[in-house]
């Protein structure tokens, strides 16, 4: 992989870790799974062959980050980005910093989205991948900063950028300024704008409120995997506030695509194929800003 | 007298005005200035987020009447419709053209009904972007002004993409080449207030909270009881001085002894007077140092610790990447 010029500053926090394609027996949730749509009981091995589909029902678990790095970037290296990064408690919010400790423990990451640059189908890229089982997949300073770098990194090396999602909006937690993670990530998408570099969206289950509503959107070309739930406000944010009862499971990237929003809705195990076509078909053109 | 006591006392009073056709504003008044004293801290919050609710706060159209000479009133997205939970057009203050839009409430129930309590549609943001658009063709400065419990989250909204239009609106703010002036009327409530929320200054009435989810939302979803908002409002750090601290607004405005809902003369000469002193000093501003400094301001925002050289380097270096 290249060297980096520039930047050095702040991208010297890089970890390297190597990507293998061997399975890695502390990335998986369980040994034994049970389909958590059709019931029917799975093993972890099987469903390592599957990308972790059900071969019943075609139901798709939802990945860890580091799972969905293996299954996504070539065999090699993937350099993470902003490895040092840290959470603090700037509302002095209750039981929050008992609750980042406990996602550190369950997760084995530092926080829900790890960044990173590493090859997909070849091509260097910036990927960004977010946990879900990291407090929701939320999105407080740290995972905006993370994934504002990501992007002005490709802006910088005119790499392609690919973001997973998978969050449950905005942290509550750090309030006012989880939102303004909104901003900063939606503002970050222009650097790529001008410096033409492609960003790729794949919305997984589930992308939610202040997630769905601001870089998830944004991309060039939006994919989705099947059943994911897409939606900007929560079943009880509705029930709240006007009274209108929403299925917990509605509305999934199907409904999303029919009205517009989504470009395409991808099979697991055709994803990379579907990103290779893509990151095929966008060269990055000589020029722009950065 | 205790707060709910003294609220009582004022509706009271507000009632027989009515009936009996006396001008009692003066009592009722002076009873909201108590109202005022009996502000703990621990309350503070909480009271910030009951006057933003106030059913007697001015609204967008309401300012717009006293803030410009004059002013029209444009309508629709070009695609969908018109939203008449947030509206905007073309005004005139202190002589010049601007641009504004900004979220509507209605004043009774009837009037709720039509704007939908400020809880705008897709749209409602989409047209926000047009006039936005518009406004940086013609070089018109941009006046937000934000009122809302939050962006309207039912299936309706979902099926028009409110988190596109939230989030294109955001993107696309960054880089209109006219100045922005943000005023938070009253509820600051989370996307939908985000979504036409993005500008070079922010300013926040003193009575207006700003946050990323109604403290009912927070008690509900992280303390498992809806009747908790008013412990959460002071979790959630949703006052006009905590936003700046937080840097998230650069000036509050400070409203009439009667605030906002008791005197609407007042808090306009106090917003335009804010509105005016910001546009000043923007104006003074080329349009790229404009644009900079908006992308800097939102791309630093946020708190985590990292080593500081490298943080600090990346601040500098942002202007090389737009």
């Amino acid at each position: 992989m290249r060297e980096f010029r520039g930047i050095q500053g702040w991208i010297r926090g890089l970890t390297v870790h190597p990507v293998q394609k061997k399975r890695d027996e502390r990335l998986f949730i369980d040994e034994k799974h049970s389909c958590p749509s059709c019931q029917r009981p799975l093993g972890a091995e099987e469903l390592e062959t599957t990308l972790y589909v059900c071969p019943h029902c075609r139901h798709h678990f939802r990945l860890t980050a580091w799972e969905r790095i293996r299954y996504t970037a070539d065999e090699g290296v993937f350099q993470e980005l902003s490895a040092d990064m840290e959470t603090t408690n700037p509302l002095a919010f209750p039981e929050y910093e008992q609750k980042l400790a406990a996602a550190v423990r369950k997760t084995g990451i530092k926080e829900a989205v790890v960044t990173g640059l590493c090859k997909v189908n070849g091509r260097e890229v910036v990927l960004a991948v977010m946990d879900f089982r990291f407090i929701g997949g939320s999105m407080g300073s740290v995972v905006g900063e993370k994934i504002m770098r990501a992007m002005l990194v490709g802006a910088e090396k005119k790499l392609p950028v690919i973001v997973f999602t998978s969050s449950g909006g905005a942290r509550m937690q750090e309030g006012i300024l989880s939102l303004m993670q909104m901003a900063k990530t939606s503002v970050a998408t222009q650097a790529l704008e001008k410096n033409r570099c492609p960003y790729f969206v794949v919305l997984t289950d589930p992308t939610t409120a202040g997630v769905l509503a601001s870089f998830a959107m944004l991309g060039d070309v939006i994919l989705a995997e099947p059943g994911a739930l897409m939606r900007f406000a929560g079943a009880r944010v509705v029930a709240g506030t006007i009274k209108e009862k929403v299925p917990d499971n509605f509305p999934l990237s199907q409904y999303h695509m029919e009205r517009g929003f989504i470009d395409m809705v991808v099979p697991r195990e055709e994803l990379k194929k579907t990103l290779g076509f893509l990151l095929a078909t966008h060269p990055v053109p000589p020029g722009g800003k950065g | 007298m205790s707060e709910k006591l003294i609220r009582e006392k004022i509706a009271e009073l507000k009632d027989l005005a009515e009936k009996s056709n006396v001008d009692l504003s003066r009592e009722c008044m002076e009873m909201e200035a108590k109202l005022g004293a009996s502000r703990s801290p621990e309350n503070e919050a909480w009271v910030r987020v009951e006057l933003a609710r106030h059913p007697e706060r001015p609204t967008t159209l309401q300012y717009a009447e006293r803030i410009f000479d004059d002013f029209v009133e444009l309508h629709g997205d070009r695609g969908y419709g018109d939203d008449p939970a947030l509206v905007g057009g073309i005004a005139i203050l202190a002589g010049r053209p601007v641009t504004f839009f900004g979220h509507q409430k209605g004043r009774n129930m009837k009037e709720n009904m039509k704007r939908n309590f400020g809880m705008a549609h897709p749209e409602g943001y989409r047209k926000a972007m047009r006039l936005a658009a518009q406004a940086a063709k013609f070089g018109r400065p941009i006046l937000t002004f934000i009122d809302t419990p939050g962006a309207y989250p039912g299936v309706s909204g979902e099926d028009r993409g409110i988190s596109q239009a939230i989030a294109n609106n955001m993107k696309q703010f960054s880089e209109l080449a006219v100045p922005i002036v943000v005023t938070i009327l009253g509820e600051g409530g989370s996307g939908g207030a985000i979504g036409i929320g993005l500008g070079d200054t922010v300013l926040m009435m003193e009575n207006a909270y700003y946050s990323v989810i109604t403290p009912e939302g927070c008690a509900s979803i992280l303390l498992r009881d809806p009747t908790k908002a008013r412990y959460s409002a002071s979790l959630l750090k949703l006052t006009p001085q905590d936003m700046l601290a937080f840097k998230v607004i650069d000036r509050i405005v400070t409203e009439p002894p009667a605030g906002a809902h008791g005197d609407l003369a007042g808090a306009s000469a106090a917003i335009k007077t804010a509105i005016l002193e910001s546009l000043e000093e923007l104006s003074r501003m080329g349009t790229d140092a404009l644009i900079s400094r908006r992308h800097e301001k939102y791309l630093s925002l946020g708190v985590f610790q990292e080593q500081e050289a490298r943080r600090r380097s990346l601040l500098q270096r942002l202007r090389d990447f737009f």
